[in-house]
């Protein structure tokens, strides 16, 4: 019965492998992460110094437009996705995906998907241009041609989201070992329980607001159009009602991978493993009830704006008591530093700074003030790269020896970590003050007093960008020359299921299920 | 000896390190809430509601930061104490309800201390009422209209353009200290005095924000936000455009004039008084010289950034032998009043005076080698605007 994976590329296309898919998932998103990144590069060089030097404004919005698109569509969002597919079955003692064909298909429409993306840079008006938040009627009546392309990838990204996500939800549910019961899940299947929840969510209403778009430019309707008695705001509304979930989509799974490091390298079980399901259930509702604190300016009657205000600071309980879990996983514990826990622990802290700023941009009035401007863009810079990214790396680290069988360099980890950790530092924690000092986000060129701000921020930005040149290189170099973990559990305090297969995993595993105690 | 002491140092650099970070941080922002001409923290500005928002918002930092000592303490504490050349036999605990029931019952506490003088705060700022003046601002692609409400005649309306120079922007000249945040004409405001902005746009969203007014509202086509301030200090504070609203989004400063009550009321019949010369004008006939020396104004303050210096065109078409400027002049005169919709050339009918109008018309046909000879009146464009 067991058989290998067949030969070529047809391997790669035919597959349905949760081991197959997980690892296109996680090349591609790397990809894009790089793509993303560059776009990024760009945007910093122009913004190295005060005055228009490299590109045009015109050219500098495509630029932010697409480096959010990418990051969040391209590179976070699949990256996960390719984490579920690789440890999900493992973690639950599952064969494989309950769904296994969707998820070929779901791997697949993503490639396609971005080279259309990407190849409006091309088209005569060139690529989106109207920020990753797409407002209308910016992104309608006031929107260059590709619009139409974008509108047709959302709706193949969200397909592709929905369908991995049903998939994950299946397989959790059907698939788990005898006596894996939900309370026993490693909390990385918990989170990413939830998030493929609020991805069946929200998914729609964003298929639904580009939908809309597409009917204002297209067939004459005027959701979004005073002049045809539409209403601008609608478009916030409905988008936000995606997009601040869609954050947690992000966020989540990270919770989820930090979860599982950081009592492996503590060698001590994760504290308070019921709160933490619960916490981050609650997360998960009340990011249903809060999306308007994104629309603090737009005008909201006070009763509005009040109860947002509330609902949003709310979020910072569950959210602070995860993050004392983790610190009471460690307390106490016998902790080594390889580089996946460095990540961890980074993600912790950074994210925890982030949740600070979060909290302080969740008080209303104050919001006036920091709305629109870069302080918004370092909150949101420490919550999903350091939250998300940091959290990727140290799942890589990690889990890279049972992909692959064999050890990557520790001491190239950790020097992709420590400049990882300076570079993104400099790169955005200078934003928070140039935003107090009241420079608003998406300019491609601003007055000389923030002019300090920035070339820290950029010269952060190369220092960030090229670390992950390493980071790849480490990968590569790992999967040629690395030398064999010849073990199972590979880090002394595993104790999740994966760690029972032999690394690296065979192409099939739990063929018959393990009992669960 | 030495090398036990070279693994301390290496045991030690990783948490110092990120301690020495975090703490650099918080030095550095409490110095920038001392040196207040350094600005790195937000501003106070001169409203009595913006003092209170930064004392807000420096509570919460505050709070921020009495917490994040504590916990990130705690963090890196365990990884400094509890390293397994030290520590070899973990503990087994991995519950306490009592410990669990305390950090989320104090963070609660810790948010109602910061959400009531939030809530008092934002009822203040949503009290509208009782101002002395009207100021109806509409956001434009890429630039705002500022107007008066004039209860008893007429309104006193002019529009704000970005003033610094091409060749500064593109690096040719040296850059003045209020580079991208000077306009041709800016807002004035009376100090001591309830100012209500009423907030609106033409085409896209835009977001009129001036931190030392704490005011920052959407403008957005088809609502009127509303928005007030009441500055205590006279002097000029500067903003710019908060919403991404197109190419041209970071080159639409905004400029307010905080003077006292007698400048301000100087100013405003001075502007009056403008407004009736116009009406005057408007029934005067020019020649041509006048026609397009004041064309050539009006085109390089509205036009020129689109159409290019020499007509040849950019983000808009070349003007410099267009059929439309060589053709007819009704032609011409409909694509600028009425604009071209789905394009950046917006309709200018509303944003130009007749007298404005005219000249600029006159003069696109005169000038970058169109050689029409002819031109047009304000009472031409009057007629033509009546009679669509
Ligand atoms: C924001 C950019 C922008 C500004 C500012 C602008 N235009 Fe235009 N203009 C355009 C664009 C774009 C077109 C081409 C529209 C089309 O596709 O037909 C255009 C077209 C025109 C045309 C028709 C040219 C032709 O051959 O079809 C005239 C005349 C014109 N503009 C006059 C003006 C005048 C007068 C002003 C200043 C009062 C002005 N424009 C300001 C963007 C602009
Ligand atoms: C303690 C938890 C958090 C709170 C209270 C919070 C609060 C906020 C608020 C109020 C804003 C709006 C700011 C403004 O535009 O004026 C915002 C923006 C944002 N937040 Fe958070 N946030 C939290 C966590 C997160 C997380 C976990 C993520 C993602 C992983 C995230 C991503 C973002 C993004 C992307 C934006 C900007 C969106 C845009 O305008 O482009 N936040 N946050
Ligand atoms: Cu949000
Ligand atoms: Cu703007």
């Amino acid at each position: 019965m067991a058989h290998g994976p067949a030969k070529g590329f047809s391997r790669w296309l035919f597959t349905t492998n949760h081991k197959d898919i997980g690892t296109m998932y996680l090349w591609f998103s790397f990809a894009m992460f790089l793509l993303g990144g560059s776009f990024a590069m760009i945007i910093r060089a122009e913004l190295f110094q005060p005055g228009l030097q490299i590109v045009d404004p015109a050219f500098f919005n495509q630029m932010t437009t697409m480096h959010g698109l990418v990051m969040v569509f391209g590179a976070i969002m699949p990256a996960f996705v390719g984490l579920a597919n690789w440890m999900i079955p493992l973690m639950i003692g599952a064969p494989d995906m309950a769904l296994p064909r969707m998820n070929n298909w779901s791997f697949w429409i993503l490639p396609p998907t971005f080279l259309i993306l990407a190849s409006s840079l091309f088209m005569e008006g060139g690529a989106p241009n109207f920020g990753w938040t797409f407002y209308a009627p910016l992104s309608t009546t006031y929107a260059p041609p590709s619009v139409t392309l974008f509108i047709f990838s959302v709706h193949a990204m969200g397909i592709s989201s929905i369908m991995g996500s049903i998939n994950i939800i299946a397989t959790i549910v059907n698939m788990r070992a005898p006596g894996m019961t939900y309370m026993k899940m490693p909390l990385f299947v918990w989170t990413w329980l939830i998030t493929a929840f609020l991805l069946v969510a929200v998914m729609p209403v964003l298929a639904g607001a580009v939908t809309m778009m597409l009917m204002d430019i297209h067939f004459g309707t005027s959701f979004f159009s005073a002049a045809g008695g539409g209403d601008p705001v609608l478009f916030q509304h409905v988008f936000w009602f995606f997009g601040h979930p869609e954050v947690y989509i992000i966020i989540l799974p990270a919770f989820g991978v930090v979860s599982e490091i950081i009592p492996v390298f503590s060698r001590k079980p994760l504290f308070g493993y019921d709160s933490m399901v619960y916490a981050t259930a609650s997360i998960a509702f009340l990011s249903f009830i809060v999306w308007a604190h994104h629309m603090y300016t737009v005008g909201l009657p006070l009763a509005g704006e009040l109860f947002y205000m509330y609902a949003t600071m709310l979020i910072a309980v569950p959210t602070a008591a995860k993050v004392f879990n983790w610190i009471t996983t460690m307390f106490k514990g016998s902790i080594t530093l390889e580089t996946p826990m460095l990540f961890a622990i980074a993600k912790v802290f950074l994210f925890t700074v982030g949740g600070f700023s979060g909290l302080m941009l969740a008080i209303a009035p104050a919001d006036f003030q920091y709305h629109d401007s870069y302080f918004v863009v370092a909150h949101f810079h420490y919550t999903m790269v350091a939250g998300a990214i940091f959290a990727l790396s140290a799942a890589v680290y990690y889990w890279l020896p049972k992909w692959t069988g064999k050890m990557y360099n520790e001491a190239m980890g950790k020097t992709h970590f420590w400049i990882s950790f300076i570079g993104f530092n400099l790169t955005f924690f200078p934003q928070h003050f140039a935003g107090l000092a009241g420079m608003p986000r998406r300019i491609p060129d601003y007055n000389m007093m923030f002019a300090d701000f920035n070339m820290m921020s950029s010269i952060g930005a190369f220092i960030y960008g090229s670390s992950q040149l390493l980071f790849l290189f480490n990968i590569v170099r790992t999967i040629t020359h690395g030398k064999p973990v010849n073990s199972d559990k590979v880090w002394e305090g595993a104790t999740t299921l994966e760690w029972t297969v032999p690394s690296p995993a065979p192409y099939h595993t739990f063929t018959t299920p393990p009992e669960v105690k | 000896m030495q090398q036990q002491a070279k693994r301390l140092l290496k045991l030690a650099l990783n948490p110092v390190l990120v301690l020495l970070s975090l703490m650099s941080s918080g030095v550095w922002a409490a110095t920038a809430e001392k040196a207040e001409h350094w600005r790195g923290n937000m501003t106070p500005g001169v409203t009595e509601v913006g003092h209170k928002i930064y004392d807000l918002h420096m509570l919460v930092f505050w709070i921020c930061v009495v917490v994040g000592i504590i916990v990130f303490g705690l963090m890196f504490y365990s990884v400094f104490a509890y390293r397994k050349e030290r520590h070899s036999e973990p503990a087994t605990f991995h519950e306490n309800t009592k410990l669990e029931i305390a950090w989320t019952v104090v963070p609660f506490l810790l948010l109602i201390i910061m959400a009531v003088p939030a809530t008092k705060v934002l009822i203040e700022v949503y009290d509208t009422d009782d101002a002395a003046q009207d100021i109806l601002i509409t956001g434009y692609q890429w630039k705002w209209k500022y107007e008066y409400i004039n209860p008893n005649g007429d309104n006193v309306t002019f529009f704000s353009n970005l003033r610094t120079p091409e060749s500064e922007i593109g690096n040719e000249e040296e850059k003045g200290s209020n580079y991208l945040l000077e306009v041709d004409e800016p807002v004035v405001l009376p100090v001591n005095s309830k100012t209500r902005f009423l907030v609106t746009a033409n085409d896209v969203l835009h977001a009129w924000w001036v931190p030392e007014l704490a005011v920052k509202r959407d403008a957005i086509p088809g609502f009127v936000n509303e928005a007030w301030t009441k500055p205590t200090e006279t002097g000029v504070y500067r903003g710019q455009c908060a919403e991404l609203c197109g190419r041209n989004h970071g080159f639409m400063p905004i400029v307010v004039n905080v003077v006292e009550q007698e400048e301000y009321d100087q100013w405003l019949a001075g502007k009056l008084a403008e407004a009736a010369e116009l009406k005057e004008l408007m029934a005067k006939e020019f020649t041509m010289d006048e026609l397009v020396a004041r064309g050539k104004k009006v085109y390089e303050r509205n036009c020129l950034a689109c159409h290019g210096a020499n007509g040849e065109g950019g983000v808009g078409k070349a003007i410099a032998g267009s059929p439309l400027a060589t053709g007819s002049t009704k032609g011409h005169l409909d694509v600028i009043v009425n604009g071209v919709p789905g394009t950046a050339m917006q309709a200018f009918g509303g944003q130009l005076n007749e007298v404005d109008l005219a000249a600029v018309t006159t003069y696109q046909r005169n000038a970058f080698g169109n050689n029409m000879g002819d031109m047009l009146q304000p009472v031409d464009v009057y007629k033509f605007k009546k009679g669509q």
